[in-house]
């Protein structure tokens, strides 16, 4: 690592003399963007590291420092770094074409700017496909007065997913051949076994309906065939973190992938959540939790026992997964895992897209939408869980008629009814009756507005490996509130819209190349409604301002910087527009980014 | 083996330049922040057709560039008799591919027909290329000219795994008009009909296959073609690859 902290302490009259400012100190920071040879431990390709290691560089930031950051770009081809979730003037934010012009291959930029804030997060490349190929590092900021939450021991945990490809090359096939990266599709032998789990007919129904939609229930993950990574080392050459038992550990989890979730596990251990998105949340304790792409959650595990523990990253869509470890000693090699089965998406995940989709072209008869009875549905690979009650109206639920042959009930919590325990599989929702009477009266948890951030019966609903708690949307409350609690002036609607045969992704059906820019007032609050009518999860990242995630919390709503819009669902986030300047705004996944979901934001109003 | 030095390619050439032409001028009109180019090649049948007559050499490839909203097509079919080295057959085509729908493409273009020892044609195309639900992949082209036909094509790949894939598929010719030089009679269909079972060996850029094609000939154009001693249906073993990058 290259980063050399110079003048920390010089200069500091001076730096004060000038800007005024109360900043207790200055850190000058060296980051070369090079052209590498990466290996994942899978194969070796050409790729970018930052100062020319395939090791994520970190940087280590002080709350109230005043940063220089000099970006050199040995590369032959334009570059840039965008300082992701932090807080600084929109010139500094490092978006080309928005922020500035970007770096020319073998010039020097100079970023200048205050760390206004505390916590994790990282940076990349803004600049074509050169995050996917390998342009991603970490950033780490101590609170002033130091971590609200003690620990041990502190380690960055950086996930990626590289590609034998280049990013250019996958973005060309996909646009050749959507579904060119997706080995997981239904094949013959698929057809064969659901025939026996449910009958011929009913699996043929279920192919025909899919088929008359043109989608894919296995669309999950676009691009598949990575090797995943932690802190830039595939399972094989193992990352490890050392610590003594007893001791605190505090992991920084950062999902630093173009394209892929990560189920975030350490079995054996509890993981205490306790920032999302670089802000403080509310301890939260769980067996398990989901990384959107581009978030990061902190989170503090205790290990008592003298052994290796495996940090086990395994993909949404299950085609991938990676193994790092917590050793009392180097050298130690935590367990591998089986992965799990594969999920499939369902006609909830679908029900987004009946909406608003442009039906030209579609032909939907036969298709029932009414209720959205799942006719023709193969149910036997639907994990029907409910995140938390209100998405499901499960009071009036007639359980006596369910059969839960192959159900896990040891598991099921039916006091407080956490549903998120639940693996419904092998259940035959027929005889669902809803809306009789029940027998055995479930007591309803407390009643809360919240909303379920996943649709009810979306295939996607993640349960925990060990039948435990998994971490939901729902769970983050901000420690500490950043803005006074205010109604929104206004709500804009931002549809998460795409054409998956094509592989055109838009915003309100429009791609970035033909849109006009979002303007926001400075010093409102506006609301944003994302209304995901593809079905896929897009991670929705607005630069330069805080997105506070509506989960009906009020004034403790979470704060964070991307905000996952599951599909068929609808999710709220408010932004106190407190900056000036032009922004991006965008899901985070490279290739949906790049094909057009995206939109450039400019804030009106506002010193100057 | 060149297409293009085949003799009847000159007014071809001429077309196709005034398409490029035409093809950059729209390209050039796009808004400085236009996304990369799209640009890629995909052969369905690139194969050796082994059967009781002369074995031949064929091929069908796309090779395209352009955008989400426009793209420019080169499609070639051929065949190339093997022992006498002729062509029994040489189809280029010319298209701009739009969509009109989630899922079609409209299709203009011109088209150009110049085999060995068969007089040359040139013909309009106006069609429709795009998915079909059950995901069939369609081809429904209209040739305009004094010599119009229609041709539809359909297939469909049927996963037996991730990487086996058994493709069967179907392809339809019907004259509008009679054309007797080339022994075409108006409504008299010819039809192909192709399975093949490939393996994708290297990610989808290169799947080989093995399979089988039968062609048969009815109608006024089967009598013709029989009148002029050729054969009516042919059926062939094929070997080959399916790419694309």
């Amino acid at each position: 690592m290259n980063i050399r902290l110079n003048f920390r302490a010089g200069l500091i009259g001076l730096v004060l003399g000038v800007s005024g400012a109360l900043s207790a100190n200055a850190g000058t920071y060296e980051i070369s963007v090079d052209r590498i040879k990466l290996n994942t431990g899978q194969f070796k390709r050409a790729g970018i590291g930052y100062n020319k290691s395939q090791t994520p560089t970190v940087l280590r930031f002080k709350e109230g420092e005043n940063v220089t950051i000099r970006v050199t770009n040995n590369l032959r081809e334009d570059t840039s770094i965008h300082w992701h979730g932090l807080i600084l003037p929109f010139d500094q934010d490092g978006v080309p074409d928005i922020s500035y012009p970007g770096i020319k291959p073998g010039e020097t930029f100079t970023h200048n700017f205050p760390i206004v804030q505390a916590g994790t997060y990282w940076f990349h490349s803004h600049s074509g496909f050169q995050e996917p190929d390998g342009a991603y590092g970490a950033i780490v900021i101590e609170p002033k007065g130091g971590e609200k939450v003690r620990a041990n021991r502190d380690y960055v945990v950086q996930f990626t997913d590289t590609h034998r490809h280049q990013g250019k090359r996958i973005m060309r096939n996909l646009k050749m051949s959507s579904d060119y990266y997706n080995r997981s599709q239904r094949t013959l032998e698929d057809l064969v076994r659901d025939s026996r789990n449910t009958s011929f007919k009913k699996a043929l129904e279920n192919r025909a309906m899919w088929g008359r939609m043109r989608m894919m229930p296995t669309d999950i993950e676009d691009i598949q065939g990575f090797a995943p990574m932690i802190n830039g080392k595939g399972t094989g050459q193992n990352w490890t973190g050392l610590f003594k038992p007893g001791e605190k550990i505090r992991l920084r989890l950062i999902n630093s992938s173009a394209m892929t979730y990560f189920d975030v596990r350490i079995p054996g251990l509890k993981m205490t959540v306790v920032q999302a998105d670089g802000n403080d949340v509310k301890p939260v304790t769980v067996d398990e939790l989901r990384i959107a792409v581009a978030e990061t959650y902190d989170v503090i595990v205790q290990p008592r026992k003298n052994k290796a523990y495996s940090i086990i990253g395994e993909s949404m869509g299950r085609t991938a997964m990676v193994r790092g470890t917590l050793a009392p000693k180097q050298g130690m090699v935590g367990p591998l895992y089986k992965m799990r089965p594969k999920p499939l998406l369902t006609m909830a995940d679908m029900s987004g897209m009946m909406g608003g989709m442009d039906h030209s072209g579609m032909s939907m008869e036969g298709m029932d939408h009414s209720g959205m009875s799942m006719e023709g549905m193969d149910h036997s690979d639907m994990q029907m869980v409910s995140q938390n009650n209100s998405g499901m109206q499960m009071e009036g639920m007639d359980h006596s008629n369910m059969q839960m042959e192959g159900m896990d009930h040891s598991n099921m919590q039916m006091e407080g009814m956490d549903h998120s325990n639940m693996q419904m599989e092998g259940m035959d929702h027929s005889q669902h009756q809803m809306k009789t009477p029940s027998k055995k009266k479930q007591p309803s948890k407390k009643a809360s507005p919240q909303q379920s951030f996943y649709a009810p019966g979306s295939g996607l609903t993640p349960t925990a490996a060990n039948g435990g708690k998994f971490l939901s949307y729902n769970d983050l409350r901000a420690r500490k509130p950043l803005y006074r609690d205010r109604k929104a002036t206004r709500t804009i609607e931002l549809r998460l819209t795409g054409n998956m045969e094509r592989y055109i992704w838009s915003i309100n059906g429009v791609k970035m190349k033909d849109a006009e820019p979002i303007r926001l007032r400075h010093g409102e609050r506006v609301r944003f409604k994302f209304v995901n009518e593809t079905m896929m999860a897009h991670p929705m990242h607005l630069h330069g301002m805080w997105s506070i995630l509506d989960t009906g919390k009020g004034k403790w709503d979470p704060i964070k910087h991307v905000i996952n819009v599951n599909p068929g669902t609808t999710v709220y986030s408010e932004t106190e527009v407190d900056a000036t300047g032009q922004w991006a705004f965008h899901c985070h996944l490279s290739y949906h980014a790049d094909a057009g979901m995206f939109r450039k934001v400019v804030i009106e109003g506002g010193p100057s | 083996m060149n297409p293009l030095k085949y003799k009847g390619m000159k007014p071809m050439r001429k077309t196709m330049s005034r398409i490029t032409s035409v093809f950059l001028l729209l390209l050039s009109l796009s808004p400085a922040n236009a996304e990369p180019l799209i640009y890629g090649f995909q052969a369905e049948q690139l194969e050796v057709r082994s059967r009781d007559g002369e074995d031949a050499f064929v091929w069908d490839f796309d090779a395209l560039a352009g955008t989400d909203e426009l793209k420019f097509v080169w499609r070639s079919e051929g065949e190339l008799g093997l022992s006498s080295d002729s062509l029994e057959g040489l189809e280029n085509q010319l298209r701009l591919q739009m969509p009109i729908s989630t899922f079609f493409d409209a299709v203009v273009g011109v088209q150009a027909s110049t085999p060995d020892g068969a007089p040359d044609r040139y013909n309009g195309v106006l069609g429709l290329k795009g998915l079909a639900p059950q995901w069939f992949e369609i081809d429904a082209d209209l040739y305009l000219s004094d010599n119009s036909f229609f041709r539809f094509e359909a297939e469909y790949e049927a996963l037996l795994t991730n990487r086996l894939i058994f493709v069967p598929s179907i392809e339809v010719t019907v004259p509008l008009a009679d054309d007797r030089a080339l022994n075409q009679g108006a409504g008299g269909a010819t039809f192909e009909i192709g399975a093949r079972l490939s393996y994708d060996v290297i990610d989808r850029t290169f799947s080989p296959y093995v399979g089988v094609n039968y062609e048969k000939s009815l109608g006024d154009t089967e009598d013709m073609l029989r009148a002029a001693g050729e054969d009516t249906d042919e059926f062939s073993i094929v070997f080959g690859t399916r790419m694309l990058f």
